[in-house]
């Protein structure tokens, strides 16, 4: 009967659809109702809403440094001098593990603005207040592992595999900066 | 392992040392189910389907809530504006507790209707009591957590039902409140208790089902399954049957989560708690309102309380109570007439409990509460002695096939 033995090869084809595709759509359901469970763990819209920080560097005088708070990690902003401008141009990039420059990493070169976040593990390097370690570069020392920052904030000795992060930040007008 | 019936070598492995696809295969793809089962019987997997959607979303919903005074209210608004996506869970858990006490009741009756607490399924039926005890207790303290006005006073009137108490009473509620009013320590514990809560009603769950798997469901007509032509395997048929129920479930869930979120809830608990005011009117949560109109329909405190606990006391004592060896309504003509007597009573009681307590709802109520408890310890110790039964079919094949016998049963088949 190749008649009757065709129509069940149709009928097992058809079936076959049937199934992947029932399991396809329950897939689909599956996944779009985890989504929201999924997603609720993300920031909410009033974390959003406080990404960004404005900072008054008025007060701020020369070799004096603030950190401030944005998106509840610390943000180092410092006032260089002329001395440690110059040696963060100065410097030579070929003895740098992660090679930029002064230039790249500070539009104006008198305020530096780093998320004060080690990028070895996540402490907060010293180097804040006058009495702090700064480290053999003049800049930032970890105390956790032992990383040294430089005055551009960039690693030069100890285990953090980058520079300090450098967040994206204007000047809405000479001395007041928007950080986010 | 040789005569193993699973192929994969993984599963074999691991069914070797620890059987749970067997179990699994067992209970939930061989297990005999009567083949005559009716959608009533499906509302027993749509409470589980609940509790489970309760617990995922409750416990997404504690990732953002803040059980303080101060920061209750403010964090429930903030899952309903901030939160990605946080309006659909708490609407999703809200929604939830009301489907899920409406799937409950209906698998209450079912079980009135039908006669299934009955020996051997009596340990069965008190389980599923002393859940309905504990989702009662768990979605108070939920109700609690928003902190709005309903819920303020909702837990300061219930609390207050301890102090009926003779002697202690005023002791208990200050220890159950932490204090000498609702306040932080109480909604603290209530946090607590309503997120633990839901897992000891897990293992009563399993209980039940273990209880239940002992004898297997009851059925339509309430006679025991003689044999395997009186049974189908649970999967496919009841699988496909219960997923079917469930896709019906969900519609209508969804049409409530997504087009009337608040139709089950009181506006006033978008307002927040405040000590110094109590609402005009306050009223419980509709799956508590029969109860509630006990309680009010009762001119005496500790009577009040007696009776509004005595309500669900006398399901526990339900198997011992109704003597009839007859499982099914379906062959008690008097009994049947009752038990819509009782349902209509129950949502009478219902709507009492919504209506302010003066007047006509009063007297009502006092009339629809003395049926309640008539019902329960005259009527079903007494229908025996009064009732003739109707005579009950061979098997549960006899209906369905006329000829009753396995015979028959595959004569039809081969038919087709």
């Amino acid at each position: 009967m190749p008649k009757n033995s065709k129509s069940k090869n149709d009928n097992e084809g058809k079936r076959d659809f049937l199934i992947i595709s029932t399991y396809a759509m329950a897939g689909i359901g599956a996944a779009s109702v985890a989504w929201p469970l999924i997603d609720q763990m993300n920031p909410a819209a009033d974390t959003l809403a406080l990404a960004s920080t404005e900072v008054d560097l008025s007060s701020l005088e020369e070799g004096q440094a603030i950190t401030v708070t944005w998106r509840g990690k610390p943000v180092f902003v410092r006032h260089r001098t002329p001395e440690e401008i110059k040696q963060a141009k100065e410097v030579s990039l070929d003895e740098m593990r992660h090679p930029e420059t002064d230039e790249e990493r500070v539009p104006n070169e008198k305020f530096i603005v780093l998320v004060g976040v080690c990028t070895h593990l996540g402490c907060v390097p010293l180097g804040q207040k006058s009495g702090d370690v700064k480290g053999q570069y003049g800049g930032w020392f970890c105390p956790c592992h032992g990383s040294h920052y430089d005055h551009s904030g960039r690693i030069r000795k100890g285990p953090a595999p980058t520079n300090l992060e450098v967040p994206s930040y204007k000047f809405l007008s000479d001395n007041i900066i928007k950080i986010g | 392992m040789s005569k193993s019936k699973f192929k994969n070598p993984v599963v074999k492995w691991i069914d070797h040392r620890l059987p749970v696809f067997s179990f699994m295969d067992h209970e939930l793809n061989h297990y005999p189910t009567p083949k005559n089962l009716n959608y009533f019987w499906n509302f027993g997997s749509l409470a589980g389907f609940a509790l489970v959607t309760m617990i995922i979303t409750g416990i997404v919903l504690s990732m953002n809530y803040t059980a303080h005074v101060d920061y209750a209210f403010d964090s429930v608004e903030r899952i309903m504006r901030d939160v990605n996506h946080g309006w659909l869970i708490r609407y999703i858990h809200m929604n939830g507790a009301s489907f899920f006490f409406i799937v409950v009741y209906i698998h209450i009756f079912r079980g009135l209707y039908y006669g299934s607490y009955k020996a051997p399924r009596e340990l069965l039926w008190i389980l599923g009591v002393l859940i309905l005890l504990l989702m009662m207790a768990t979605a108070f303290m939920g109700y609690v957590l928003p902190w709005g006005q309903m819920s303020f006073w909702g837990a300061t009137v219930i609390t207050n039902l301890f102090s009926a108490i003779p002697l202690v009473g005023e002791s208990i509620v200050t220890w159950l409140w932490g204090g000498f009013s609702v306040d932080n320590s109480t909604l603290n514990r209530f946090f607590s208790l309503h997120f633990v809560l839901p897992f000891v009603i897990v293992g009563v769950v399993i209980l039940h089902l273990i209880a239940l798997h002992r004898f297997g469901s009851n059925n339509p007509i309430g006679i025991d399954v003689k044999g395997t032509q009186d049974t189908v395997p649970f999967s496919p048929y009841y699988t496909i049957k219960d997923l079917f129920g469930l896709s019906v479930f969900l519609s209508f869930f969804a049409a409530a989560v997504f087009f009337f979120p608040n139709f089950m809830g009181h506006p006033d608990n978008y307002i927040e708690a405040n000590p110094m005011v109590t609402p005009a009117h306050i009223v419980p949560e509709w799956y508590f309102l029969p109860f509630y109109a006990i309680l009010r329909a009762i001119p005496d405190k500790l009577g009040g309380v007696l009776f509004m606990f005595g309500a669900i006391a006398v399901l526990f004592i339900l198997p011992w109570l109704d003597r009839s060896p007859v499982r099914s309504s379906q062959f008690r003509p008097i009994f049947k007439i009752f038990f819509w007597i009782l349902l209509f009573d129950c949502i009478l009681l219902g709507y009492l409990g919504a209506m302010p307590a003066e007047g006509i709802y009063v007297i009502l109520s006092r009339i629809a509460t003395a049926y309640y408890f008539f019902h329960f310890l005259i009527l079903f110790p007494l229908l025996p002695y009064i009732e003739k039964t109707k005579p009950l079919p061979i098997s549960i094949s006899e209906p369905i096939l006329g000829g009753g016998s396995a015979a028959s049963a595959f004569a039809m088949r081969e038919k087709k």
